[in-house]
């Protein structure tokens, strides 16, 4: 028994690992997630009104998942928080080493009730995912299209079906199960294209992908939504990517073209399909603020940004860990093994344990397989090619990619936060999270300025800094929160 | 003085303003900026243009110097660049100031009247007109104040449109460039040592904001420019709710207070965008960036006892920044008297957007021996407030 309180933040696969475990090392665990039911992105659970008769049929790992969401969730020292919104990390002063202090919102993010409260930890575990990456290309603002996460979350978790004749389109993996899903939900699906070119994802992959996806559980999944899309005839085209939705007043018309390694149109290779929906993902994006906020450090790689951590998932930040997608793209069964490790390690139990051995390694395999992915499925320099002057950039507030340039081209106008405020571009509603990583790749081509020095009190301009990292009402920002409770008494959930 | 060179040393929006009317007065011009232009406090701030929040003194006089500047620079912006103007999203939209307390009412009422003797425009608004000029303002109100000379703009869009005329008249940026030391000959500062090699002018004009206090003790004759940081919130999109600049009457003692400790008052208003944005929040804590939740629920509280009905509207960001603060709450512009070629423009505290262009001017007129437009000898550099004793301690005392 650690008697350590530990706060998971996200009940996804590496979050309800990460819970699993603490409880197992003997801590009392607060389980928190914006969802009201555990599950996160990989296992979402369909809406009690919809209840499928068997979602074991569209859910992989669904009797294990299930298994342990009940020993969790029933858990004597778990406290099960749903529909929970962590909206700011507070971090301690300087000397007072320890994890951030965590705000909360409880009740539905729609209701007027929602109840203002704080957690002081002794360790907080982030499991808070990603979301999908997508490029902009014109027309990708048309009511049709949609971006492969949305689309999966509309088939598995309210059973809508997107469009009767649809193009899925991007690149990586989850080109796979989107279709799949939305196979299973009535869809036609037309063609499903990876923008890599055949040679880029088999140098990436080095080996076929199944033989080392299978190390880390994923080739039989792949292997299933293969034979999936065989069995429906939906053809699966390398080199080859939407470039363009058309119509009027929502999607009708996809233009595709066959692509060079670099993502450059091959001249004369479009073609116009007619469609009623296309959906889009280009990988995905960690969902960074929390672990910013807290004041992790991040490590850059081909990918994009994420969490740095150590062997035990333990982040610069004293008392803080993190787990899942947030530390690399590594699919469900790494998310798993970090979160069991950071969860493990956050309780404070043995670390010279054997079961930890077979979790790290799971852990490396995981890692490995996420730079062999990053490495198959780059996103190709040559994609803004595909923009025009008046293609929609930042979809919130309708910043265009000429606004970009115009910005990007004045001198007095280049640093991050003034052109943001001057093109508005990811001031909107999702607070750059679409937009964010496409703005800084933009600006960091259209702009030859030299990056800047580091100024004391001036954080450095990244993206995913959102010191708010939810909406959070006036009426509820001003009333006094409850007071923090370092020792929240178990509730059953 | 053609042929005369200047170094700004930082490119904010004073550094923008000053190398503007150098640059236009035909002066060799470079401004030097460790971060991107632009891009720390006046990127953090609100936009005031505001002559309402000051008493009688050489701060409103500059004030209503600065005032009076903007349609013109602004004029002449637009002549240069359409889309740099209207980037400055300049909103002459006039401000109120509600009290809600009967000695709010008593204090707003007498500070008015010194303002008016100042030659201000301060209209007393009833009830009704009140209701109708800010439907949604509360109606536990004991005195409210029209003020039609106050006005907005979008502080990053405004110092870009002013460093852009400055870039069109000759002046350089380099950005990216960190000023390390000064090269002095005879007690005269001839270069400065930066991080991509040395910068040689006539001039230099410390800009750095509230870095200010550690840049010139860089260079070697330190000023007592300290960091006072203030928090913003930023609500979603709204149609129309808030027409004018709406702020408490406690935000004129929590400008003119030098508490060390939380200061809030409400002022409200919108942008552009249609986001309300509700500041404000006063505290010296050095440079520490940390979101403290405490304060902006007691920003978010005062709002709402001014707006009641903003209750429901989500905030979808926040975002702080660092006043360049002076103890006797004046601004720092002048020649040092310690070390010949080196000139101070700054500590205009929460008022520097507003105060920028009037700065630049003054500072022109002092730098050519021009007639001023205005008596400058209350921003002098060698008045007790500025080489007091915080000039010579190290900036980050107050973190301690």
């Amino acid at each position: 028994m650690t008697h350590r309180h530990v706060v998971v933040v996200g009940a996804g696969p590496a979050g309800l690992a990460a819970a699993e475990a603490a409880l197992g090392a003997g801590a009392r665990v607060t389980l928190i997630d914006s969802a009201d039911r555990p599950g996160g992105q990989y296992h979402r659970m369909l809406p009690e009104a919809y209840d499928a008769a068997r979602p074991e049929v569209l859910q992989h790992g669904w009797q294990a998942f299930d298994r342990r969401r009940r020993r969790v969730l029933a858990h004597s020292r778990c406290a099960w928080w749903s529909e929970t919104s962590v909206w700011a990390l507070e971090r301690p002063d300087p000397g007072h080493p320890g994890p951030p202090r965590v705000h909360v919102l409880r009740g539905p993010a729609d209701g007027g009730g929602r109840r203002r409260t704080t957690l002081d930890p002794d360790a907080l575990v982030l499991a808070v995912g990603a979301h999908d990456r997508v490029l902009p290309f014109p027309g990708w603002e048309l009511p049709g299209v949609f971006t492969a996460g949305a689309a999966q979350a509309l088939a598995k978790g309210e059973r809508v079906v997107v469009g009767d004749r649809v193009v899925v389109a991007g690149t990586g993996p989850f080109l796979l199960p989107v279709a799949a899903s939305l196979l299973e939900a009535g869809s036609q699906v037309l063609e499903v294209l990876e923008a890599n070119t055949p040679r880029t994802v088999a140098r990436g992959w080095s080996r076929r992908p199944w033989e080392l996806a299978a190390q880390v559980g994923k080739g039989g999944e792949l292997a299933e939504y293969t034979a999936l899309l065989l069995r429906h005839r939906v053809p699966y085209r390398l080199g080859r990517t939407v470039i363009e939705a058309r119509g009027d007043g929502r999607v009708e018309e996809a233009v595709t073209a066959r692509l060079r390694a670099d993502w450059s149109v091959v001249p004369g290779s479009e073609h116009t399909v007619a469609v009623d929906a296309v959906c889009v993902t280009h990988g995905f994006s960690p969902q960074l603020e929390l672990p910013v906020a807290a004041g992790c450090a991040l490590r850059t790689t081909p990918g994009g940004e994420f969490v740095a951590v150590d062997d035990d998932q333990a982040t610069s930040c004293p008392g803080v860990y993190a787990a899942g997608e947030i530390t690399g793209i590594a699919g469900a069964p790494a998310a798993r093994a970090e979160g069991a490790l950071a969860g493990w390690t956050a309780a404070g139990g043995h670390r010279g344990t054997a079961a930890l051995r077979a979790l790290r390694r799971s852990r490396d395999q995981g890692r490995a397989f996420a730079e062999r992915l990053a490495r198959a499925h780059p996103i190709g320099a040559a994609w803004p090619a595909w923009l025009r002057p008046e293609t929609v950039v930042c979809r919130c507030e309708e910043a265009d990619y000429a606004s970009i340039r115009r910005a990007a081209a004045d001198r007095a106008s280049t640093a991050t936060r003034v052109a943001k405020l001057e093109t508005r571009a990811g001031l909107g509603p999702c607070q750059a999270r679409v937009c964010g990583p496409t703005v800084a790749e933009l600006n960091a081509r259209l702009s030859d300025e030299p990056a800047g020095r580091p100024v004391e009190g001036l954080p450095a301009p990244v993206p995913h800094r959102r010191p708010i990292a939810q909406p959070i009402r006036l009426g509820e920002l001003a009333a006094a929160p409850e007071p923090p409770f370092a020792d929240p008494a178990p509730q059953t959930p | 003085m053609y042929g005369t060179r200047v170094a700004v040393l930082g490119a904010g929006i004073i550094g923008a303003a000053c190398a503007r009317e150098l640059a236009l007065a035909g002066l060799e011009v470079t401004v030097v900026e460790r971060g991107a232009a632009a891009s720390a406090t006046t990127a953090h701030g609100e936009g005031n243009v505001l002559v309402s929040d000051k008493g009688p003194g050489p701060e409103l006089e500059l004030a209503r110097i600065s005032r009076a500047l903007w349609p013109e620079v602004l004029a002449r912006v637009a002549e240069r660049s359409a889309h740099a103007a209207q980037a400055v999203e300049w909103e002459p939209k006039g401000g109120i100031v509600v009290a809600t307390t009967d000695a709010g009412a008593r204090e707003l009422t007498r500070f008015a009247a010194d303002q008016r003797a100042a030659g201000v425009r301060a209209e007393v608004m009833d009830a009704d007109e009140l209701a109708k000029a800010e439907p949604h303002v509360t109606r536990e109100h004991t005195a409210a104040l029209l003020y039609p000379e106050d006005a907005q703009v979008q502080p990053a869009g405004a110092a870009a449109a002013l460093l852009g005329d400055a870039l069109a008249a000759g002046a350089r940026l380099r950005t990216g460039c960190e000023v390390l030391g000064a090269v002095t000959r005879g007690g005269r500062i001839t270069a400065v040592r930066t991080s991509t090699g040395p910068v040689e002018a006539d001039w230099f004009v410390d800009t750095a904001g509230p870095w200010a206090g550690e840049l010139s003790a860089r260079l070697g004759a330190p000023v007592d420019v300290r960091p006072r940081r203030g928090d913003v919130l930023v609500t979603t999109p709204l149609p129309p709710t808030v027409f004018h600049k709406v702020y408490d009457a406690d935000y004129v003692g929590a400008v003119g207070s030098s508490a060390e400790d939380l200061q809030t008052s409400a002022v409200v208003e919108s942008t552009r965008g249609g986001s309300v944005l509700i500041g404000s929040s006063r505290r010296r804590v050095g440079f520490d960036d940390r979101l403290r939740p405490e304060v902006l629920s007691a920003v978010a509280a005062k709002a709402l006892r001014l707006f009641p009905t903003l209750a429901g509207v989500p905030v979808t960001r926040a975002y702080g920044g660092f006043r360049p603060y002076v103890p006797d709450h004046l601004p720092v512009i002048g020649a040092d008297p310690r070390l010949e070629g080196l000139w101070h423009a700054g500590g205009h505290e929460g008022a520097g957007i507003g105060l920028s262009v009037g700065t630049g001017r003054l500072l022109r007129n002092l730098m050519l021996g021009e007639p001023a437009v205005m008596d400058a000898t209350h921003f002098r550099v060698d008045r007790p407030a500025v080489l007091g004793e915080g000039a010579h301690l190290p900036v980050s005392e107050e973190t301690a």
